[in-house]
């Protein structure tokens, strides 16, 4: 694509640029720069700060420890059984978050279907708690992950884990030192995106696991809050969120644009 | 010693060979593509399971369909050499060689140690830190042998070894091959396209042709007594199917050949491409087979030239550069064909 | 060139279209209702359409969030509110025809799941570490009304989630995932028979008042819905649907 496009294409290009930009501009010119710091540094913003991090790291980590085995299984599958069990899994990826958290509610809740018997045999309740903000941030990122990872393992010429069988190695050592080294860029790529996408849940996570400063109260929902009341910090933590998927992404160098782990 | 007979199915494939190999002894695959030859390798490695019939290995039984027996892969004692080497790219050369002894246990030093005296046994100790992305086709595959031998498996598979390297690397790596093989205690089978790779690194061949073993033998038996047009062509011999009625065999192709041989019944008739003369004329004298043909091809054989003519019957002569000169050989030519009947061996079909 | 045309004529279509229907230039009345008011003023506006042959859209929110709309320039003509501290931030900015008028006031009340599981009898239980319990968040008019219940009763609340909204918190008492809420009575009588419900004292109760305002860009029209809403029939609806109409 060496000869430039069009000037009208070029145009909606611009236009499209600062459909984007717009609001990040606005938001900095919003921004309170000088107190910037005094606020980040107040008691909710930085519990809020604290419990995003935790609760997207964990849940992240939840997604690659469920995720990559369902991948696995995923990528194995083949025809019409592949394509439901794949539209299945990025489901959460379609549903409007609210009715994710809604659905988790009913599953997992106090009367809910499986959380009625967890909290009678073992007395344990999720609702509520960071818990519940894990698991509702692992139920929306998760398909990044799998889907990212499903899509590297499948385009893995199949004779590398021939060659490891006839060398003497079993399924898991095959999986372990052959194929999973051979798509952890795409699995790294998963992880991250899914990170992304845990740290901004707001909807699923409001639903599941309320809303208590501390305890359940990620940054997305300290800005909600904190949109009318205290505009300043709204904007500062809004920043803050912005900063941090820019670095991450930019960390990532394209990688997360490419489909499939390359080597 | 390897005792194989394998029957399965692979989408249009049906496989059905019986294949014998001893220790010490490289037996070559050959045929045309579909014919089954990696299906038929990946059965003996493991990788596929037989609808019936039973392989053993030096009196292990690997496969024994009836008795629900399968040995998977990675427990037989089998090394492949797969066609473009499939070196794992995120290991050095060292750990790729390395890895088969990891995988049954030795520790890390143990089998790196054992790894690099493979990699100096094959001239490739420099290369061991690198990655296999960093080396040339024929080293991939060199590297690629040494990791089916470290572990010393008792069968040595390799598919098509040679098939992904240009024509300059393949005389090369063709030769150090076969001096590597020929060093290996293990039963070796080999699977190849190319006449030349059977004809220097086989001491047998099997003929694999639509899942059926057509012919079997030595290079110079396959080549002296062809007895299927794919045989024929590999060793590069004319080979027509006919019906014979005393000297006269009537060729299914179509045209009549004189042979010296009074037979009866159906026969396969073959003769030299050096024992086919060309004239621009209707030649006279004692050959009793001459026909008109039409000049199809000429390509350069080393020296010489092989000019494939339309018939019928259809033949391949091989003549010398001042001849193709002076007839003046171009495709469309047409030029007369003529055999003596001395030359041309007949054998029942 | 051609070829895009079209489909660059269709874009633009639809934005200015977007943009011209939602200035308000139809003939609908649009009013912004804080959600534990939607109910109550979604029968209300049916009558009034009835009457006046006006349709009204309406548009639910928690009381906050619709007026940082409003102040941010959103296209509306009337605002009910469900405490005065928003509607006082309309007024400041200059947006509203006059000052905010009462049109019906709450009590607080406790939800609680049909059957009362956890045994709640007071604001006192809100101190109880083993049960579930919700309160709305201090931003919000009911969570603000509820903090200050509390603290007439000296209770030192330990809840386990404070939600965005007031529909929120009943409708997880009612799937039973809290044992108790904080809402406002008109919300029990609403519930029509899924919530239980616990008094709390009169001491330590809290009266809390409805404002609506007509906004600028209503006319006429919007100051005639807005003593529609203050009309005796409109009282007689919100005191079915559990509201204090004096």
């Amino acid at each position: 694509m060496t000869r430039r496009p069009p000037a009208f294409v070029v145009a909606l290009g611009v236009v499209a640029a600062g459909l984007l930009v717009l609001p990040l501009v606005a938001l900095a010119q919003r921004a309170p720069w000088r107190d910037l710091g005094a606020i980040l540094a107040s008691g909710p913003v930085l519990d809020a700060l604290w419990l995003s991090l935790a609760t997207a790291t964990a849940a992240a980590a939840v997604c690659v420890v469920l995720g990559v085995p369902l991948a696995w299984v995923l990528a194995r599958m083949r025809g019409r059984g592949a394509t439901v069990a794949r539209a299945l899994v990025a489901l959460p990826m379609v549903l409007p978050p609210v009715v994710g958290g809604a659905a988790l509610l009913f599953a997992l809740g106090r009367r809910g279907v499986v959380g009625d018997w967890l909290a009678d045999q073992f007395g344990i309740v999720l609702v509520f708690s960071p818990a519940a903000v894990v698991l509702a941030q692992a139920f929306v990122a998760m398909p990044f992950l799998v889907l990212s990872v499903e899509a590297a393992l499948r385009s893995v010429d199949p004779r590398y884990e021939d060659a490891a069988a006839t060398l003497g190695a079993g399924r898991w050592v095959t999986f372990v030192r052959v194929t999973l080294p051979m798509v952890l860029p795409s699995l790294a790529t998963g992880a991250v995106l899914a990170w992304a996408r845990a740290l901004g849940e707001f909807g699923a996570t409001i639903t599941f696991a309320g809303n208590l400063r501390g305890r359940t109260q990620t940054m997305p929902l300290a800005v909600f809050l904190a949109l009318e009341h205290d505009r300043e910090a709204a904007i500062a933590l809004s920043l803050l969120l912005i900063a941090v998927a820019f670095v991450v992404l930019v960390a990532l160098r394209d990688r997360w644009l490419l489909t499939s782990g390359r080597h | 010693m390897l005792r194989a007979d394998v029957h399965l199915q692979r989408g249009d494939l049906d496989l059905d060979v019986a294949l014998d190999a001893r220790e010490g002894e490289t037996v070559g695959v050959v045929g045309p593509n579909g014919a089954g030859k990696t299906t038929l390798l990946r059965a003996l490695a493991g990788l596929e399971t037989p609808a019936s019939g039973r392989i053993e290995l030096d009196g292990e039984v690997l496969d024994d369909p009836a008795s629900g027996r399968h040995v998977p892969a990675e427990e037989r004692s089998v090394g492949f050499v797969f066609q473009d080497a499939v070196l794992f790219p995120h290991l050095s050369v060292l750990d790729n060689v390395a890895f088969g002894l990891r995988a049954r246990g030795y520790a890390r030093g143990d089998a790196r140690r054992e790894a690099h005296a493979w990699l100096a046994r094959l001239g490739l100790a420099d290369r061991a830190g690198d990655r296999p992305g960093a080396l040339s086709g024929g080293q991939a595959q060199r590297v690629a042998l040494a990791r089916a031998l470290a572990p010393a498996p008792r069968l040595l598979l390799l598919d098509e070894p040679l098939a992904s390297l240009d024509a300059a690397n393949q005389v090369e790596v063709r030769t150090a091959l076969a001096s590597d093989l020929s060093e290996v205690a293990a039963v070796r089978v080999l699977v190849t396209h190319d006449p030349v790779d059977a004809a220097v690194l086989a001491d047998r061949l099997v003929v694999l042709e639509g899942g059926r073993v057509t012919q079997s033998g030595s290079p110079a038996d396959l080549a002296a007594r062809p007895r299927t047009s794919y045989v024929a062509q590999l060793v590069g011999v004319n080979l027509w199917r006919g019906a014979a009625d005393g000297t006269a065999v009537h060729l299914s192709g179509g045209g009549v050949l004189v042979v010296a041989e009074p037979r009866v019944g159906p026969v396969l008739v073959t003769v030299r491409p050096q024992a086919v003369a060309l004239h621009r004329a209707r030649p006279e004298g004692s050959p009793r087979n001459t026909w008109a043909g039409v000049v199809e091809t000429v390509e350069p054989a080393g020296d010489r030239v092989r000019v494939r003519l339309a018939g019928p019957p259809a033949v391949v002569a091989e003549v010398t550069q001042a001849a193709v000169a002076a007839l003046g050989l171009r495709p469309g030519t047409p030029t007369w064909v003529s055999v003596k009947a001395t030359e041309l061996e007949v054998s029942p079909a | 060139m051609t070829r895009a045309a079209p489909a660059l004529a269709a874009l633009v279509v639809l934005v200015g279209g977007a943009a011209c229907c939602g200035s308000g230039s139809g003939p609908a009345l649009r009013v912004s209702a804080a959600s534990s008011l939607t109910a109550a003023l979604t029968e209300i506006a049916d009558a009034y359409e009835r009457e006046t042959g006006v349709h009204v859209v309406l548009d639910s929110a928690g009381s906050q969030t619709l007026a940082t709309r409003i102040v941010e320039g959103a296209p509306v003509h009337v605002f009910a509110s469900a405490d005065a501290d928003p509607v006082d931030a309309v007024v400041a900015s200059g947006l509203a025809r006059g000052p905010g008028e009462v049109f019906a006031a709450n009590t607080l009340a406790i939800a609680v799941p049909l059957g009362n599981p956890a045994g709640i009898r007071s604001l006192a239980d809100f101190a109880r570490s083993g049960a579930s319990l919700g309160l709305c968040a201090r931003q919000v008019p009911c969570g603000r009304a509820a903090r200050r219940a509390l603290d007439r009763a000296g209770v030192d609340a330990s809840v386990d989630t404070e939600e965005l909204d007031v529909r929120a918190l009943v409708t997880k008492v009612e799937a039973g995932e809290l044992d108790a809420a904080v809402v406002y009575r008109s919300d029990i009588v609403g519930a029509r028979g899924h919530l239980g419900h616990v008094a709390i004292a009169d001491d330590d109760n809290v009266r809390v008042q409805h404002v609506i305002v007509a906004l600028r860009g209503g006319g006429a029209e919007a100051d005639a819905f807005v003593d529609f809403v203050r009309s005796p029939r409109a009282a007689r609806i919100l005191r079915t649907v559990g509201f204090d109409v004096s």
